[in-house]
C-alpha cells in the first residue's frame, strides 16, 4: 500500500493528469445542470466566445498572458519545492514598480522607458517574494504562511499608497495619473494598423510574447543550467542537496526571487499593456490561477503554457457566457478553477491506484 | 468619565462581536493542525457556511435551520480536504487553496442563480436572524457606574453563537488536555506512528479533527451572515479566514491564547472602524490600513522568532504512510 505506484511512463504523464482534469470538468457541467443550465449549449458559447472571432481570441490570448507569468512563477518554486501561495500579492507589489519608473522616468523614449518598467515590476516582485524567502530560508518561519500574510500586506500598503501618496490631487479616484504613451507597451491591433492590417482592439499586447520568452527561459534554466539543476534538487530531496554541497538558503531565496520577479510579468501586462496607470486591485486573482494552471501544467512551461491558454479560454469565454446565459455568471471560471486545482493537484493519485491494476496486472513479481 | 467608559465599553463589546467569527474559525484551525491536518480552506468554509446559513434561514424563516445547513455546507467541505489530505495523502495546502476557490465560486454562482440579486441573499428579519439576548437585570444596574455599562454592553446584549463562541475556548481546552481523546488527537499530530503502534487509527482521529473543524467554522460563517449581518453578500469573510490562521500562530496553537488573540484582533478592528478620519492629538491621523496590517505583521514577526518561537504540531501538513 505504501509502495509508490509505477505507471507506464504515457499513462503518468498524459492520462492520469487528463482523467483528473476531465473529472474536474465533468463536475463543472454538473454543476451548470443544477443552475438548471444545459452545460453543452454552455460549452459552445464558451468556446465559440473564446475562438470564434479574431476579438474573442485576442482577449483569449491577453488573458492568457497573466497566467503564463503566474503559472511559470508557481512552477519555478514549486521545482525547488516551495509553494508561492503569495502570486497575488508579489504582482501588485510589482505594479508599483512598473508605476514607479512610468512616472518618474517619463523622460525616457519607448525604447528605454518600456525595459525599465518591466525592470522596476521584475524587482518589486522578486523583493517581496524575496522576504519570506529569507524568513523561511533563514528564521524557519514557513513560506506558505508567510507569503498569504505578505499578499494582505500587499493589499493593505496598495490601498494606502494609492489612497494617500500616489492619487492625483484633484482626483476622487485612488489611482495614479495616466502614464505617458512611450510607456505604453504596443498592442497587437495598433501594430497591426501600422502594418496596415486591420484587427479589432483588444488589450492582447506584446507582453504575451515576453510571456512566451519567459516560458522558454525558465525551461533553459530548469533542465538546461546548474542553477537549475540544483533548484530541481533542492525540490526533490533538500538533504542530498545538503549533502552535495548546495546551500538549500541560496537556492530557496533565488527560486522565490525569480518567482516573484515572473509574476512581475502580469503587473508589465496589466499596468504598462492595458490600464497605463497605477489602481486598486488590478490583480483580480490572476495570482490565484496561476496556481491552477501549475498544478495543470504539471510544473512544467510547456504544461503552462498549454493550462494558461486553457484558462485564457475559460476567462474569455465565461465573460462571453455570462451575456449568453445570465444564470451562469462569471463565477463559474472561478468554481472551474477551483475544481481543476483539487483533482489536479490535492487529488492527483485519486485515479492512479485504478491505473495501475489495469496496465500492471502483476507488479509484485518484478518489484520484488 | 462616564462617557470614557461607555465609549470604552462600545469598542471592547464591537471588538468581542468582530472577534467571535475570528475565535471560532481559530478554534477551527486549531482542532485541525492540532491532530496534523493544516487547513489554510478556514476562510472557504466560513464563505460556504455563511452562503448556506443564510441561504437557508431565508427560505425556512429559521436562523436554527440556517445554521444546521451553515454547519452541514462547512462540514463537507471540511470532509473533502479531509478525503485528500488523509486517504489521498494529497498536498494539504492545494487541498486548502482548492477549498477557498470552489467555495469563493460557488456561493456566487449559486446566490446568483438562486436569488437574482448579484449573489446576495434576501435580508433577513426576525426569526431569520440569531437576535441579541438582553440579560436580566440590565435596566436595574443601568445607573451603577463602571458595572452598568460594563454589564450591558460586555457581558449582556450579544447573539447565541457568541457565547457559543466563547464557551467553546474552555471546552477546546478541556477536550484537548484533560480527555483520552484530546491525548491521542494531540499525539496524531506530533507522532502519528507512534500512535499507530499503540494500535490507535490515525486516520479515524485525523478524520475526527477535520469535522470538529468543519462544524466549528460553520458556526463562525453562520455568525457572519445570519447574526452579524442581515443576509449573505459575495465574498462576505474577506480574509477573515485567514486573520484566524494567523491568529492561530499567533496563538502558537493554543486554546486560552486564541481566545486572547482574537479578542485583541476584534478589538483592532474595532479602533480602525472608530478611528476612520479621526485625527488623534500628537499622532495625527492614523491610516485605518495601518490597524488593518497588523494582525498580518504581528504574525510574520512572530514567525520569524522576533519575539517568542511559534512552533506548530511536529507532524503537521505530512501525510502519514503506514510503515511496511
Amino acid at each position: 500500500m505504501s509502495q509508490p505506484v509505477t505507471l507506464p511512463k504515457w499513462v503518468d504523464l498524459a492520462l492520469a493528469p487528463a482523467l483528473n482534469v476531465a473529472t474536474a470538468f465533468a463536475i463543472s457541467a454538473l454543476v451548470v445542470l443544477a443552475i438548471g443550465e444545459n452545460p453543452v449549449a454552455a460549452l459552445r458559447a464558451l468556446v465559440a466566445g473564446s475562438l470564434g472571432s479574431w476579438e474573442g481570441l485576442g482577449f483569449t490570448l491577453y488573458y492568457a498572458t497573466n497566467f503564463i507569468f503566474t503559472g511559470l512563477a508557481v512552477a519555478l518554486a514549486y521545482r525547488a519545492g516551495l509553494f508561492n501561495i503569495g502570486g497575488e500579492g508579489q504582482a501588485y507589489v510589482a505594479g508599483l514598480g512598473a508605476a514607479l519608473v512610468c512616472l518618474h522616468l517619463d523622460f525616457l523614449p519607448a525604447i528605454l522607458l518600456i525595459p525599465a518598467g518591466i525592470a522596476g515590476a521584475a524587482a518589486f516582485g522578486a523583493a517581496w517574494a524575496l522576504l519570506p524567502a529569507w524568513l523561511q530560508a533563514r528564521r524557519g518561519s514557513h513560506i506558505v504562511i508567510t507569503t498569504i500574510m505578505f499578499n494582505w500586506l500587499a493589499t493593505t500598503l496598495l490601498a494606502y499608497l494609492l489612497v494617500n501618496v500616489l492619487r492625483e490631487p484633484q482626483s476622487m479616484q485612488p489611482e495614479t495619473r495616466v502614464f505617458v504613451p512611450a510607456a505604453k507597451v504596443p498592442q497587437l491591433h495598433d501594430m497591426a494598423a501600422g502594418l496596415g492590417l486591420k484587427l479589432p482592439a483588444t488589450p492582447l499586447n506584446l507582453s504575451f510574447f515576453l510571456a512566451l520568452v519567459c516560458a522558454g527561459l525558465v525551461w533553459l534554466l530548469l533542465w538546461r543550467t546548474r542553477l537549475g539543476y540544483e533548484i530541481r534538487t533542492v525540490g526533490i530531496s533538500p538533504t542530498a542537496a545538503q549533502y552535495a554541497g548546495i546551500s538549500n538558503a541560496r537556492i530557496i531565496m533565488i527560486a522565490m526571487a525569480l518567482s516573484g520577479a515572473l509574476c512581475g510579468g502580469l503587473a508589465v501586462n496589466e499596468i504598462m499593456g492595458v490600464q497605463n496607470r497605477l489602481l486598486l486591485e488590478f490583480t483580480s486573482g490572476y495570482g490565484f490561477v496561476g496556481i491552477a494552471v501549475a498544478l495543470m501544467g504539471r510544473a512544467h512551461p510547456v504544461g503552462v503554457v498549454l493550462a494558461a491558454l486553457l484558462f485564457g479560454m475559460l476567462y474569455q469565454g465565461g465573460t462571453e457566457l455570462a451575456f449568453d446565459q445570465p444564470k451562469i455568471t462569471r463565477d463559474m471560471i472561478v468554481v472551474i478553477q477551483g475544481l481543476v486545482v483539487l483533482f489536479a493537484g490535492a487529488l492527483e493519485g485519486v485515479f492512479r491506484k485504478p491505473l495501475a491494476r489495469l496496465f500492471s496486472p502483476r507488479p509484485a513479481a518484478t518489484t520484488t | 468619565m462616564n462617557e470614557a467608559i461607555d465609549s470604552l465599553a462600545f469598542i471592547l463589546a464591537s471588538g468581542i462581536r468582530l472577534g467571535a467569527p475570528l475565535l471560532l474559525a481559530c478554534l477551527a484551525g486549531l482542532w485541525s493542525e492540532r491532530s496534523g491536518v493544516v487547513d489554510i480552506g478556514l476562510e472557504g468554509k466560513m464563505l460556504a457556511a455563511a452562503f448556506a446559513a443564510a441561504a437557508a434561514a431565508s427560505v425556512t424563516g429559521s436562523a436554527w435551520l440556517g445554521l444546521g445547513a451553515g454547519v452541514g455546507a462547512s462540514l463537507a467541505f471540511a470532509l473533502v480536504h479531509g478525503y485528500a489530505s488523509i486517504d489521498q495523502r494529497g498536498n494539504q495546502i492545494v487541498s486548502g487553496t482548492a477549498v477557498n476557490m470552489i467555495a469563493v465560486g460557488l456561493t456566487a454562482l449559486l446566490g446568483a442563480a438562486w436569488f437574482g440579486q448579484g449573489g446576495r441573499t434576501p435580508p433577513l428579519e426576525g426569526a431569520a436572524r440569531f437576535q441579541p439576548i438582553e440579560w436580566p437585570g440590565v435596566a436595574a444596574l443601568a445607573d451603577v457606574p463602571l458595572l452598568g455599562p460594563v454589564y450591558r454592553s460586555l457581558i449582556s446584549g450579544h447573539d447565541i453563537l457568541i457565547y457559543l463562541a466563547l464557551i467553546a475556548v474552555p471546552a477546546t481546552a478541556f477536550v484537548l488536555y484533560r480527555t483520552r481523546f484530546g491525548l491521542r488527537l494531540r499525539a496524531v499530530g506530533e507522532n502519528p506512528a507512534a500512535v499507530d503502534t499503540a494500535g490507535i487509527s490515525v486516520r479515524a482521529l485525523r478524520y475526527g479533527g477535520v469535522a470538529i473543524c468543519g462544524v466549528l467554522c460553520g458556526l463562525a460563517g453562520t455568525y457572519l451572515s445570519v447574526a452579524q449581518a442581515a443576509g449573505f453578500l459575495p465574498q462576505m469573510t474577506a480574509g477573515k479566514g485567514f486573520i484566524a490562521l494567523a491568529a492561530l500562530v499567533f496563538a502558537k496553537w493554543r486554546p486560552g491564547a486564541a481566545l486572547a488573540t482574537c479578542l485583541l484582533f476584534g478589538v483592532l478592528d474595532a479602533v480602525a472602524i472608530r478611528l476612520q478620519g479621526v485625527a488623534l492629538p500628537g499622532v495625527g491621523q492614523v491610516p485605518v490600513q495601518a490597524i488593518q496590517a497588523l494582525p498580518y505583521l504581528l504574525t510574520v514577526v512572530l514567525l520569524a522568532g522576533f519575539i517568542g518561537r511559534a512552533i506548530p504540531p511536529a507532524a503537521s501538513g505530512v501525510p502519514y504512510v503506514k510503515e511496511r
